[in-house]
């Protein structure tokens, strides 16, 4: 771990206000592109093409941003294949092309010790009884390993007692469901899932078939694409709502992130605000000429973050369109910016990890 | 069992080895011993032990060796 991420998992991960972290993020990013120009060849000769000088400390908006896309084309790598201990495809239906993310022992190290800062400053560093909102399945073939078992597997790290809440055909079990809430009754119980899965096959199946799951205290964390919940009219308030009608008394946290950037993701506050923490950070493009937008202004979002060592990966454009709504005062009191994503721009691949899931 | 038998066991049923497999073995230093299998490994040792980790420990716990220094901290002398 570098000096940098060890000195920020030593205090809370919300907790850098502006000066100090556009200090740090000078410092981190200017060292990690010159790591990832002296390692990767095709990342140096991007860097060469658009004469980008790695000797010279940049802030957040100078650094080169690599799309997205670029991870589907080609194999990018920092590191020697040989230690390379993982890698991760990005969900993508058939046809689509998917990302590959290359990941060594200290790169998957950093993002699960992250993501563990970021998800217990929510719940707590107590390990919580689980109950995951899909089926066990998805964990099965390893040598496939999708973003949406790895999701699984990494937050299985905050749980104890891990249950699934659907069988193998991908139905409700109820009966396991109602034995697992009966079991840790009095606990808090922490589920994990991805976004369109649990409204399809949680909220829509329990209302099919006119069953309510009474928790007492639950604290939902849920992931991936908005886009088919979209076109069902269904936005935060109606799903939250909803799940608290099928489950009972249940926090709901969503969050984004991305295969490309595992670990420092971005959790959405009790005001419905995403938020960076002090590991990742966002800058909004003008989608004409890519100029640094605004705070209340539309464009591509642009998401940096200090992990990615193994891959050239730490400034990534994506092809989902925000807005930034604030930085350092955001009444729920974290600190940094904080944003609302507005989802793909027109033309891009469908690969949200619930967008991608097909009926067979 | 003794305490080391039940630790080895851990390791012997979650990733298929046999027990010479142990001494020097690593986090992803074989391929069973993945995201998904140190899972089951802490699944194991917990119930072998009747204990639960911090989640910082599950994160540390990289190697057979590093596991007997972490189940110190839970009054467990292997």
């Amino acid at each position: 771990m570098s000096e940098i991420l060890e000195r920020l998992c030593k205090i809370s991960p919300y907790e850098l206000k502006k000066e100090e972290k556009d200090e740090i993020y000078k410092r981190a990013l200017s060292e990690l592109t010159k790591h990832h120009y002296e390692t990767c060849p095709e990342y140096k000769k991007i860097l060469d093409a658009i004469g980008y000088d790695v000797n010279i400390e940049q802030a957040s908006e100078e650094q080169p941003m690599i799309p997205v896309r670029l991870f589907k084309e080609y194999e990018l790598l920092s590191v020697e294949r040989k230690d390379v201990v993982k890698t991760m495809t990005s969900s993508g239906t058939s046809g689509q092309k998917v990302s590959k993310i290359f990941l060594d022992k200290e790169n998957t190290k950093n993002q699960t010790k992250v993501l563990a800062e970021i998800i217990s400053s929510y719940i707590g560093k107590q390990r919580l009884p689980l109950l995951i909102l899909d089926t066990r399945l998805v964990l099965h073939d390893r040598n496939m390993f999708s973003a949406r078992g790895a999701g699984i597997i990494g937050f299985s790290t905050f749980g104890r007692d891990t249950a699934y809440a659907l069988d193998e055909n991908m139905n409700i079990d109820i009966k396991s469901i109602q034995e697992f809430v009966e079991k840790h009754k009095g606990e808090q119980i922490l589920m994990f899932g991805y976004t369109y899965m649990i409204w399809q096959y949680v909220v829509c199946a329990l209302r099919e078939v006119g069953v309510r799951i009474g928790m007492e205290n639950a604290t939902l964390f849920h992931i991936g694409g908005w886009k088919k919940l979209r076109d069902q009219a269904v936005d935060t308030l109606t799903y939250n709502t909803s799940i608290r009608e099928a489950l009972g008394n249940v926090k709901v946290y969503n969050y984004y992130g991305m295969a490309e950037q595992l670990g420092s993701v971005f959790v959405e506050c009790e005001y419905g605000h995403m938020h960076c923490s002090n590991y990742s950070d966002v800058i909004i493009r003008r989608t004409g000429d890519f100029s640094v937008a605004g705070f209340n202004e539309h464009g591509l979002i642009e998401l940096v973050s200090l992990l990615p060592t193994s891959y050239p990966g730490h400034v990534l454009l994506t092809e989902d369109e925000g807005e930034i709504l604030g930085q350092d005062d955001c009444p729920c009191g974290r600190k940094g910016k904080y944003f609302k994503i507005y989802g793909r721009i027109k033309g891009a691949e469908i690969r949200g990890c619930s967008d991608t899931y097909e009926q067979h | 069992m003794t305490n080391i038998e039940k630790y080895n066991e851990a390791f012997i049923s979650s990733f298929g080895i046999n027990e010479d497999a142990l001494c020097g073995l690593e986090y992803q230093g074989i391929a069973q011993w993945d995201s998904v299998g140190h899972m089951q490994l802490i699944a194991a040792l917990e119930e072998a032990f009747d204990i639960m980790f911090d989640t910082d420990d599950i994160i540390d716990l990289n190697s057979y060796e590093r596991g007997k220094e972490i189940l110190k901290k839970y009054e467990v002398e292997i």
